[in-house]
């Protein structure tokens, strides 16, 4: 008998190489229902692959009118199928939610029929959440490509998140396994949303009852080493959807073989590039929030990331001329560029040292990877030695320290908030 | 010089304004519990009085600021014999210098301070996760919990928002206290003889019809997301430590 858990199993197994899992970013609050998606987000849980677990995430239905050979519900996949009836997903919703299991739902959905018939159905899973429910908890759902603007402008009243995905870094990628798909079909409902999360923007300034519109933004993922990319177009891609899209984030998604026909894919067995995915996040947030161009990580000489060190390492001893840094002097801007040292402890630093110069063990207390930092850093009583190491020498050594968290991505994952 | 409390943090701050009066600041804050095994040192019994800790707590604002003032109450909630000794130490000072470096993170008692406060930050931050109702054919859910520092009065305010329209109890079954809300205000709770505070997963009479299948769907849940050729126990166990097991429908 085909039951309610098998569904779940499902439609659960079938979501889960969607990766993100943000559940922060919003600014909805309890107006007397229950729930709120104010605060910064919550994983509630962690997969025993280490992934965390804050939303619901489940597929409306795997059937699927297309047939893209790097996703598991494609059309000509074995797989079983099932559906979710939208009162179905409001109902576990609600019951996980008031048990406190999860921060809110993450609905995507394959295609059936049509795009619009597809959205259709989503858009009544998030209204009916909001209005019947009064449910204020994160919803994060993925627009379905060629979905009519009303249905998408409908959709986003009722949202925290919208995305789309961009699903393989070039186009020339996506054509060699999903023919049937172009990146076109994705610009034009970011285009949609994102000219509509910028009017009503500008509306709720002069009129605060003007309701939410995706206020936490849009996302987009990427599957990588599923086709050849270099990581240098792989960032190249979502450097120009960051600023073409005012994304919130990128998503990248190490490939994990499920197709045993298409020899254009890494075959059944192989394992998915889970450093490489590491190094691409690193990067990602050495864009965002460390002031870093591109061209400095990436370029046509350096095309692909070191699956050794990290990127801000890498650069660094590309570098040498920039270094040491003094951090009793020097600013929060290039304090952060420092390998070991990240934007918490570079704060700290910047506070510390108003109350007097700061020496090598004090640095080392506040929290920084000092086996990495120590190379790049002077504090009050770093001895000078005659001039920098050399930088092959100081790769050497850094890695002899710490090989295992150096070569072992997983280990050292982000956290994906 | 042992000076013992009653244990809450209005007692603590007491101890504050003992030492001055008394100018004993070598003294140690400890409650009755922790005094019975040091059996020779001096003790002074420090009763609780609300006026003359809010001197202290008023006082302390005035030279560091409100939010800085809140750093001692959570590092207070510690429930650690060390941590109190140093943040009483850090009051003493603050009074007696008529300043503090609250963000001098070279000076080894305010790193030690901050430290402190980031441990207990942490764990609040696990128990807005980790918290799991139990539904309860009377419509209450019921969480208990064991965390490691006595961070509970911290969250009550994020659950009392969130689930603003569901009766709940959470309980701390290490401290044996807890809160209640009733739909509209927060109560503490303690046992009575008469009401023993049960593990909600043992409750079978009581529970909603519906609770075993809801907690059944979110461990099919938890099995069907995981990707196994990712899997990797090492970071699961970090981010999900095993004390906290106990308590997770999808763990147990």
């Amino acid at each position: 008998m085909f039951g309610f858990d098998d569904k779940l199993q499902i439609l659960a197994d079938a979501a889960k190489y969607d990766v993100s899992c943000s559940s922060s970013g919003s600014k909805r609050k309890n107006n007397g229902g229950i729930g709120d998606s104010s605060a910064s987000g919550i994983c509630h849980t962690y997969t025993e692959d280490g992934r965390c677990v804050s939303l619901l995430k489940i597929l409306m239905t795997n059937f699927c009118i297309y047939d893209c050979s790097f996703c598991v519900s494609r059309r000509s996949n074995d797989v079983q199928r099932a559906a979710f009836s939208v009162k179905e997903v409001v109902e576990l919703t609600m019951n996980f939610y008031r048990r406190n299991y999860i921060e809110g739902l993450f609905l995507s959905s394959g295609i059936f029929k049509s795009a619009d018939y597809t959205m259709e159905r989503l858009m009544l899973v998030v209204k009916k959440l909001r209005t019947e429910e009064r449910f204020n908890g994160y919803i994060h759902l993925k627009a379905i490509p060629g979905a009519s603007e009303s249905l998408l402008k409908e959709a986003g009243l009722y949202v925290d998140r919208m995305s789309v995905n961009l699903e393989i870094p070039t186009e020339a990628g996506l054509k060699l396994v999903a023919p049937e798909k172009d990146h076109q079909s994705v610009r034009e409902p970011l285009t949609i949303i994102k000219n509509e999360i910028q009017n009503v923007q500008q509306d709720r300034k002069t009129n605060k009852k003007i309701p939410l519109f995706v206020p936490a933004g849009q996302s987009t993922q990427m599957v990588i080493g599923a086709t050849p990319e270099s990581d240098f177009q792989i960032m190249e891609a979502a450097n120009t959807f960051y600023k073409d899209y005012n994304l919130k984030r990128v998503y990248y998604s190490g490939y994990i073989p499920i197709n045993a026909t298409d020899s254009n894919l890494p075959q059944i067995g192989t394992a998915p590039p889970l450093v490489r995915e590491n190094r691409l996040y690193q990067t990602d947030w050495l864009l965002r929030f460390y002031g870093f161009s591109l061209h400095e990580i990436l370029n046509s000489k350096h095309q692909d990331l070191d699956l050794e060190i990290d990127p801000k390492l890498a650069w660094a001893l590309r570098n040498p001329q920039f270094f040491p840094i003094d951090i009793n002097t020097a600013n929060y801007n290039w304090i952060i560029r420092i390998p070991g040292i990240g934007r918490q402890s570079a704060k700290k630093i910047i506070q510390a040292r108003k109350y007097g110069k700061l020496k090598e063990h004090q640095v080392q207390k506040i929290g920084i990877a000092y086996n990495r930092a120590k190379y790049f850093m002077l504090c009050q009583d770093t001895l000078i030695t005659a001039g920098f190491h050399y930088p092959e020498k100081i790769r050497k050594s850094i890695l002899e320290h710490n090989p295992q968290s150096q070569i072992k991505g997983p280990n050292s994952q982000l956290t994906l908030f | 010089m042992d000076y013992i409390f009653d244990g809450s943090y209005l007692g603590y701050l007491c101890c504050v304004f003992e030492a001055f009066e008394r100018k004993e600041f070598d003294s140690i804050p400890k409650t009755g519990k922790a005094a019975e095994i040091t059996l020779f040192s001096e003790k002074r019994m420090i009763s609780t009085d609300t006026k003359k800790a809010n001197r202290i707590l008023t006082g302390m604002e005035k030279i560091i600021g409100k939010q800085e003032t809140i750093f001692f109450y959570h590092n207070f909630l510690s429930d650690n014999q060390i941590e109190w000794l140093n943040g009483f130490r850090l009051i003493v000072e603050l009074f007696r210098k008529k300043q503090l470096d609250i963000h001098n993170y070279g000076y080894p008692p305010i790193l030690r301070l901050h430290q402190s406060i980031k441990k207990i930050n942490r764990e609040r931050h696990r128990m807005k996760a980790f918290i799991r109702f139990v539904k309860s054919n009377d419509y209450l859910y019921t969480a208990v919990v064991e965390p490691d520092f006595n961070v509970i009065p911290l969250v009550v305010q994020f659950f009392k928002n969130r689930f603003a329209d569901q009766c709940w109890l959470i309980y701390d079954l290490r401290r044996n206290y807890g809160f209640h809300y009733d739909g509209n205000t927060v109560v503490e709770v303690s046992p009575n003889e008469s009401d023993e505070i049960r593990d909600p997963y043992q409750l079978e009479v009581d529970l909603d019809p519906q609770e075993k299948a809801y907690q059944h769907l979110w461990k099919t849940y938890f099995k069907s997301t995981t990707i196994e050729s990712r899997k990797n126990v090492k970071l699961h166990l970090r981010h999900v430590p095993k004390r906290y097991w106990k308590y997770l429908v999808e763990k147990i």
